[in-house]
């Protein structure tokens, strides 16, 4: 893996073998000393062009729990408010010595861009781009469900009995998961449909028809108009084992009004339809787990007592959003160009100890 | 002074046989007797096998390990038959030091292992790092150093089955199960029962093989 900008790429042994450096990861969380050595010398650089506060600090924090020394690079108050191009600010995060870049970018495809285009020899990390992909938001999305929906936990009451001993290497073979809401906006969408697809499980997306891109049709998924349906499992694969809302995207909506611009009438009949509240959580089954990637609309696409249910991991989320990024760092920084087979390294480690 | 001398000479291991998969140095036999031998040098040095840990480095430390705790109990319980017995599995622990490596840079990336503790904890205790073969000394030195960030043991020795030599830090065994003086070109492969299966998924017996540089194929060797 040299550089992860879309989960598309992905094969199942590479998002498995992710999934299992971070459960690793996560484990190291819990000790006293959450530092390690491992990136000690290397540089990440936190290239955001949009605003972002969770994933940023997400990443900063990740990078250095492994010691690497992490550059901030912000478009506001920086060259690029001035007008810097792309390519020029890449030219000088090369000269600078970084060996990773984070990038957040408004438009869909800069990720890939900084990747290929030769300006730079940084491993590139999509951390966001346009409404295309958010990589590392699905990989902790896929985290979250494997611990909860395998062994002990698929045994309920939902939440309560995450088994890390039976998720290591499991994948997520028939799983069913409904992703609800603004999915025409959403990055965290298309990254999930895609990639919990590879790790074999069933998606739903739940949207009004306004909500949902042109093409959904040729995505690996099912679609309803049909939340209480889907939740009751009168849909196409049944029970849902976990529901995943997605923010409404207000920001990305042109259009007057505080509410959808034309996509919806008004908040009141976008939370009534589509919005998770306690009488459609009564709807799920015992283990089901309810998820967010946040920040949350509380009222409008989540209530209260959803946000605050027993069922909802949105806490644990972001916990396992760093174990995650932890992972993708060590994966991509820690070794050199991967010509051999983990065998190979298998071998490597048990002669030369 | 390395306790790998302790050996008796005058009583040998069966003759070497070559074959091509090896010189095997260590038959099953004699990794029991040499396990059976550091399980006494440990209760001899620490007075007994109260505060003991012992943690393996991942993979074939850990079950060198937990095959030293079972021996370590039956000694102790057949000192003193009136103290409660120990329970082998509450002293052993593994200790995976992947991320504490000093040549990450240098090999393609590896995978992380999993590190589990004693619910006892390591601070205050005496823990005997146990790995298959010493060599450059490297994976102790970063064990080393994984083990100050877990906690404060009051002191950390060594075991290991076997000691090639050419050492590369400024690290000796405390108890070893055989001095193997080696060539930087030849390999030693140890195969535990527990981790190593033929390719038809039957458990190999236990055995320590020395491969000489031309034995191996080109995968195996050195980079």
């Amino acid at each position: 893996m040299r550089h992860l900008l879309s989960t598309q790429e992905l094969t199942r042994t590479e998002a498995i073998r992710i999934l299992d450096t971070s459960a690793q990861m996560a484990a190291t969380q819990s000790r006293e000393i959450k530092k390690l050595p491992t990136l000690r010398g290397r540089t990440v650089v936190n290239l955001f062009y949009e605003d972002s506060t969770r994933t940023r600090i997400s990443f900063e924090t990740a990078a250095k729990r492994l010691s690497a020394d992490v550059i901030n690079f912000s478009a506001k108050g920086s060259s690029v408010s001035k007008g810097e191009s792309l390519k020029d600010t890449a030219l000088t995060l090369q000269a600078m010595g970084a060996d990773a870049v984070v990038v957040r970018h408004q438009a869909s495809g800069a990720p890939h861009l900084l990747a290929h285009a030769g300006w730079l020899d940084a491993a590139v990390v999509n951390a966001g781009d346009g409404t295309h992909q958010h990589p590392t938001q699905a990989l902790l999305d896929a985290y979250t469900l494997r611990r909860h929906l395998s062994g002990t936990g698929l045994e309920g009451p939902a939440g309560s009995r995450p088994d890390d001993a039976a998720a290591l290497g499991a994948d997520l073979a028939g799983r069913h998961v409904a992703i609800v809401g603004d999915v025409l906006h959403s990055r965290v969408a298309r990254s999930n449909v895609h990639l919990l697809h590879t790790l074999g499980a069933h998606v739903t997306l739940v949207s009004p028809p306004t909500l949902l891109p042109v093409g959904v049709g040729s995505w690996p998924c099912a679609v309803s108009y049909d939340l209480d349906g889907t939740l009751a499992g009168h849909g196409h694969h049944g029970g849902v084992d976990a529901v995943m809302m997605l923010r409404v995207q207000r920001e990305r909506m042109s259009g007057s009004g505080t509410g959808g611009g034309a996509f919806f009438p008004n908040p009141l009949e976008y939370a009534r339809k589509y919005g998770l509240d306690a009488r459609r959580l009564r709807l799920l089954d015992e283990h089901a787990i309810v998820m967010h990637p946040g920040p949350m609309n509380r009222g409008l696409e989540i209530s209260a007592q959803a946000a605050d249910s027993s069922r909802a991991v949105i806490v644990e989320q972001v916990a396992n959003g760093v174990a995650v990024r932890m992972a993708v760092l060590y994966l991509l920084l820690a070794g050199t160009e991967d010509t051999r087979t983990a065998t190979d390294t298998t071998i490597e480690r048990a002669t030369t100890s | 002074m390395s306790s790998g001398a302790a050996v008796p000479a005058s009583r040998p291991s069966p003759a070497p046989s070559t074959s091509p998969t090896g010189t095997v140095v260590l038959t099953a036999a004699d990794i029991s007797r040499a396990l059976t031998r550091i399980a006494h040098e440990v209760v001899e040095r620490n007075k007994g096998a109260t505060d003991l840990v012992l943690l393996g480095i991942p993979t074939r430390g850990v079950p060198l390990a937990l095959r030293l705790a079972e021996r370590l109990a039956a000694i102790e319980s057949a000192n003193d038959p009136a103290v409660t017995p120990l329970d082998p599995a509450t002293l052993v622990g593994e200790l995976d030091v992947t991320m504490y490596r000093d040549d990450l840079h240098r090999h393609p990336t590896r995978s992380i292992g999993a590190t589990r503790l004693p619910a006892q904890g390591i601070d205050g205790k005496v823990v005997v790092l146990v790995d298959d073969v010493l060599y450059s000394g490297r994976t102790i030195r970063a064990a080393l150093d994984a083990i100050s960030d877990l906690g404060r043991p009051r002191a950390v020795q060594l075991a290991a089955l076997v000691d090639r030599g050419h050492r590369e830090v400024p690290i000796r065994p405390d108890f070893v199960g055989k001095n193997l003086p080696t060539s930087t070109s030849e390999r030693v492969r140890v195969r535990l029962s527990e981790v190593d299966t033929t390719d038809g998924g039957a458990p190999q017996p236990d055995a320590v093989v020395i491969l000489g540089a031309s034995a191996g194929t080109a995968r195996e060797a050195r980079a």
